[in-house]
């Protein structure tokens, strides 16, 4: 770990100035990731700043239906909320299904939308790898991929994001609240991520001096009828082979309206449009289920280790989709 | 009440859950200093170039040791059990400029407090001259051979009668090829070592298994003489084989410590160091070919096993050694051959040899049942091995029909419907499964010293472990019940070349070993109270016979009239003793020894080293000056079961149920019957513990465990507790483990052979034959992954 300096903020003023256009400050919530990072020498920030003072620690439902997530809401808090559990099963579930007890316990909703890749080669600061270092080569297209991803590649990188809380977000129509010197905006959740492309160092669109501030999710009546299934090497305490966020809206044995995402296979987390397309109007049966499932790995593409993937997740989505539309 | 078998708490459970138990890494030593490793970062070639300048340069550095200036080792040759090994003999830390893996040792950075250490280390900056590695035994450079000798001096090769021929002529038999991957033991406490010079004696505070085997490879090493080096390690968090062999910290610290002039401590990092510098399970590629009747009675069997060693060292995985005794069949062919790859040097892992050869063996004997159309239970019963089928001896004891019995009517094996892939619970499929289970019955040689103090309490010390397994609580449950005390009346003392010589913790031996010895003392220590009574006019005992005279809860009485009484305390108070001591050893002077896990070459267990002799510099003696154990009674009622007439083993059977995803491949273990006959059950919890431990290891191998190495480089992939996977608790299931509970009078007279190793045989094969159960799927590849399901 390089030497840092540390510091304390009380509110979001104090820690957008505290930032000012310095390009190696970080700040510092729940810590699950960045300490990590930074004990592994992939992370050397001059200056951490330290959020947890600021006051976005609420779940509120708003007049219109959405809810408003402040970005500090520890992952255990958010998952067990009343009106998570009960509206939005598939994110509390998802949530239930990340880590372990003790980092829900510390990590914070923002911090989960920035944590990084966890690729063995990302990690491995002897091995090349351009996330971590622009440039270098990407380890894991001839290395061992089996936890990489098969949508969104680029041949400068194949890492996957790892988050579960993202992928019902995806599914979700979620904003992301910002703030920064110069004001405040709001960023659609689909933009926020970016794809690898040729510059897979670049995780997403925040800029130095950016602050999270809150998470939105809209109001989505049938999210109430949701699930969030998740294929792993171990019961718990392990990212995704795959994973599926579904909702489904189902009258009368036709499904109406569908969200579906997907975790573990994406270089971001992953929405599945043309499935949700697809699906509406169709009736809730086997038959729909393995075509829309086709239809989200249409263009997936597995390596050496990885291949398995693509059916893995199709039958994710077959068994989500089974689990909300019977 | 009778303490032995009690299911007593562990002594040292308060401390360890207080975090107030010492770990190797946690002695306050004062001026102490720190040192980190550097590793290399290639598999093969020489270092060209170290730079240390910018790690020198950072505040708090004190120096750098390196090949250039550490101090010359020597080699160190094992001579025996208790005896130590260095892990690498063709590889003594920071000797040489050559890199024979990636993650050797390459430097020790050497600072005030720790973080310097680490950050100074990352800032060395090492140049090489690459060679090309042989890292996969798929390179045609890669050269399979069979070693001159398999672990503890085994042959490679075994063979009886013409396994082959009687193959071809069997009516039914399978030939199949099973994998295992690179396992490592991921104990909870990391390798550590802190060590401090006092002029020419060094004390070094140890992460290990066998104190008296590393005393003496360090000394060794060093080139000083063992009696100036204590090693001292109360508690290990966890061994499980990584930690009886000696590893680099162990040596490094003492040079470091030489080097900077004060003490320094040594801990290995969670993530890459203790996956390279502190051992492995090798792979194996095992072939098994079976041959039978249409009844399933073997004819032939072959277990045909290659496994990898480093270029510094040659450690044997010996897959087929349980195969030897396991099942009768008059012919037999079990071959191991290894391949030198540039990675890590392998060592014993919990169960060396047998956990992946019986995961191996017992899914083969599942495959011939499904194929004879038998229950693979009937299967086993039909070649149960009535005598050892590898020597013709009897068995010193065995119950393995019962364990078959108890666990077949607990998991409701009768009841199952046979067919695979035909059975549903709600949306799953479920399977069952079972295995047998096996380990060797090991005991070699101790010496305990013991004193009973005026006050009623007595303290009991041996230069042996207790690895977590709970042998400060067992030896404690032997000795109160021997001398006659309440347990909060005794107390052990182990971990420290200051008292007399124990055995390593190794090869499930250790139970088996002491018991026997602290028994001798406590039953000596007893018969010298009493004869002191006996002599006494003013005792009630007066010229009572000895035998006349018992004890329970500190009071002696008199058999034939307990109303006359008088206390330890009153006879000794009397007779102005301030206590009564003794120091006895006991072994079987016949007894060969089988395995044990840090022992690659036992022989007799006679090694010199007897506790009497240990002249310990620094130390106030613990055990007794005199060796009292020529003509012991108690000592002589110990021999005579000579291991040349009779065989040892335990015995057990895993049952197993499985639920599987339809869908998704997943694979949850739902409960695991294990029913043991390992004799007499000292402490039915921590014995319980050992087993269901065994089960937990046996989920990670089945479902999820697996070191992967680079397909590019060698370099390992999964060099973490995040990327490499051990069992959660969301993995558990229920666990029934069960006990035959009959004491096994030939091993000693307590009865108890060792309860630990045995837990993990079999079990992985157990959950794998679930698997096929329920879902017709044959998985030979572990682990079994959702992806190798679907």
């Amino acid at each position: 770990m390089y030497p840092f300096i540390f510091t304390k903020v009380n509110d979001s003023a104090g820690a957008i100035s505290a930032v000012g256009t310095n390009p190696h400050a970080k700040f510092i919530s729940g810590g699950t990731n960045i300490l990590d990072l930074m004990k592994m020498n992939i992370e050397k920030p001059e200056l951490l700043i330290d959020i947890n003072n600021l006051d976005f620690k609420k779940i509120d439902v708003q007049s219109n239906g959405n809810i408003l997530i402040g970005a500090l809401v520890r992952n255990s808090d958010l998952a067990y909320n009343a009106t998570i559990s009960k509206h939005y099963p598939l994110l509390s579930q998802a949530l239930l299904a990340g880590a372990s007890a003790q980092l829900r316990n510390m990590a914070t909703t923002a911090g989960n939308l920035l944590q990084r890749t966890r690729c063995y080669y990302f990690y491995d600061t002897v091995m090349p790898c351009n996330k971590r270092e622009p440039g270098t080569g990407c380890s894991a297209l001839t290395g061992y991929n089996r936890m990489h991803a098969i949508l969104g590649i680029s041949d400068k990188c194949i890492a996957t994001h790892p988050s579960d809380m993202c992928v019902a977000l995806a599914a979700l129509d979620t904003i992301i609240h910002v703030q920064n010197a110069s004001g405040k905006r709001t960023i659609p959740f689909a933009d926020f991520h970016l794809l690898p492309g040729d510059t897979p160092h670049i995780d997403n669109v925040l800029q130095p001096g950016d602050l999270i501030t809150h998470v939105e999710i809209a109001a989505l009546p049938f999210a109430n009828n949701s699930t969030y299934v998740k294929v792993r090497d171990r019961a718990s305490y392990e990212f995704a082979l795959t994973s599926a966020a579904v909702a489904l809206d189902v009258s009368g044995g036709t499904i109406k309206a569908a969200r579906i995402a997907l975790g573990g296979v994406g270089t971001k987390p992953w929405r599945a449009t043309a499935a949700e397309q697809f699906v509406a109007g169709k009736p809730a049966n086997e038959e729909t289920y393995e075509a829309a499932a086709g239809l989200a790995l249409k263009d997936a593409k597995g390596y050496q280790y990885n291949a398995f993937k693509i059916e893995l997740a199709k039958r994710s989505i077959i068994s989500a989709l089974q689990n909300t539309g019977g | 009440m009778d303490i032995i078998g009690q299911p007593i708490d562990r002594k040292d459970g308060k401390l360890k859950v207080t975090g107030t138990a010492t770990y190797a890494a946690e002695f306050p030593l004062k001026n102490i200093a720190y040192g980190v490793a550097v590793v290399s970062t290639i598999s093969k070639g020489h270092i060209e170039n170290i730079d240390t300048s910018k790690a020198k340069a950072l505040k708090g550095v004190l120096d750098i040791m390196t090949y250039k200036n550490a101090m010359q080792l020597h080699q160190f040759s094992s001579e025996g059990p208790g005896s130590g090994k260095f892990a690498e003999k063709d590889l003594l830390p920071l000797q040489s400029e050559r890199i024979f893996y990636n993650g050797q040792y390459i430097a020790i950075v050497i600072a005030k407090n720790f973080e310097t250490a680490k950050h100074a280390a990352s800032l060395v900056k090492v140049t090489y001259n690459d060679e090309k590695p042989v890292f996969d035994i798929n390179q045609p450079e890669a050269k399979i051979y069979q070693p001159a000798q398999a672990l503890n001096g085994a042959s490679p090769k075994t063979e009886r009668g013409d396994a082959t021929g009687a193959l071809s002529s069997s009516a039914f038999s399978i030939q199949e090829t099973y994998n295992t991957p690179v396992y490592h033991h991921n104990p909870m406490e990391p390798h550590a070592t802190a060590a401090e010079w006092n002029g020419d004696e060094l004390t070094v505070y140890d992460a290990t298994q066998s104190v008296y085997g590393n005393r003496a490879a360090i000394a060794g090493m060093l080139g000083i003489a063992k009696e100036k080096v204590r090693v001292i390690s109360p508690f290990i968090g966890g061994g499980f084989g990584s930690k009886g062999f000696m590893w680099g910290n162990s040596i490094l610290a003492p040079m470091a410590a030489k080097f900077v002039g004060r003490p320094v401590r040594i801990v290995l990092d969670r993530s890459e160091q203790m996956f390279t510098l502190a051992g492995r399970r090798s792979f194996t590629i095992q072939k098994i070919s079976l041959g039978a009747d249409a009844n399933g009675k073997f004819n032939s069997i072959r277990h045909d096993t290659t496994s990898e060693t480093s270029f510094v060292d040659e450690f044997v995985e010996t897959a087929g050694v349980a195969t030897k005794i396991l099942y009768d069949t008059p012919h037999l062919d079990i071959i191991q051959n290894i391949v030198r790859l540039n990675k890590g040097t392998p060592c014993p892992t919990r169960a060396p040899g047998e956990a992946p050869g019986t995961y191996a063996l017992e899914v083969a004997l599942d495959e011939l049942a499904y194929k004879l159309n038998i229950d693979p239970l009937q299967l086993r019963l039909t070649n149960y091995a009535e005598k050892n089928p590898d020597d013709g001896h009897e068995w010193s004891a065995k119950y393995l029909r019962e364990c078959y019995e108890k666990g077949a009517a607990s998991i409701g094996w009768a009841s199952r419907n046979q067919k695979p892939g035909n059975t549903k619970q709600g949306k799953y499929l479920i399977g069952y499964g079972m295995a047998t289970a096996t380990y060797p019955a090991n005991r070699s040689k101790a010496t305990v010293g013991l004193k009973l103090y005026q006050d009623g309490h007595a303290v009991a010390a041996c230069g042996t472990q207790d690895i977590g397994t709970g042998t400060y609580t067992v030896m404690a449950q032997v000795l109160a019940d021997s001398l006659g005390l309440p347990i909060d009346k005794v107390d052990i003392k182990l971990g420290d070349t200051i008292y007399p010589q124990g055995p390593n913790s190794g090869g499930s031996q250790t139970m088996a070993t002491t018991g026997p010895a602290v028994r001798a003392a406590a039953l000596t220590v007893k018969s010298k109270v009493i004869k002191m009574a006996i002599a006494d006019k003013k005792s009630p005992f007066y010229g009572q016979a000895e035998e006349g005279v018992m004890v329970d809860n500190g009071k002696l009485f008199l058999k034939s009239d307990p109303s006359k009484s008088e206390t330890y305390t009153q006879v000794l108070t009397r007779n102005k003793q301030p206590m009564i001591e003794t120091e006895i050893t006991t072994n079987v002077s016949t007894r060969e020894p089988q395995k044990t896990e840090s022992n690659p070459t036992a022989k007799d267990g006679n090694d010199k080293e007897a506790g009497s002799d240990n002249k310990q510099a620094g130390a106030k003696k613990i055990g007794a000056s005199k060796d009292e154990t020529k003509g012991n009674p108690f000592v002589k009622e110990d021999e005579g079961h000579d291991r040349k007439n009779m065989s040892f083993h335990s015995f057990g059977a895993h049952f197993v149920k499985v639920l599987v995803h339809p869908l998704t491949g997943t694979v949850k273990v739902e409960k695991i019957v294990s029913v043991m006959d390992v004799g007499k059950i000292l402490n039915d919890k921590t014995a319980k513990s050992q087993i269901m431990g065994g089960a937990i290891f046996g989920i990670g191998m089945a479902l999820m465990e697996g070191t992967v190495y680079g397909p590019t480089n060698g370099r390992i992939v999964t060099k973490d507790l995040s990327d490499y996977l051990v069992p959660v608790h969301a993995d558990m299931p229920i666990f029934d483990v069960q006990f035959i509970d009959k004491a096994d009078t030939n091993i000693s007279p307590i009865g108890a052979r060792g309860a630990g190793e045995i837990g993990i045989t079999g079990v992985t094969a157990a959950i794998a034959n679930a698997v096929y159960h329920a879902t017709g799927k044959r998985i030979r590849n572990l682990p079994i992954t959702p992806d190798k399901l679907i």
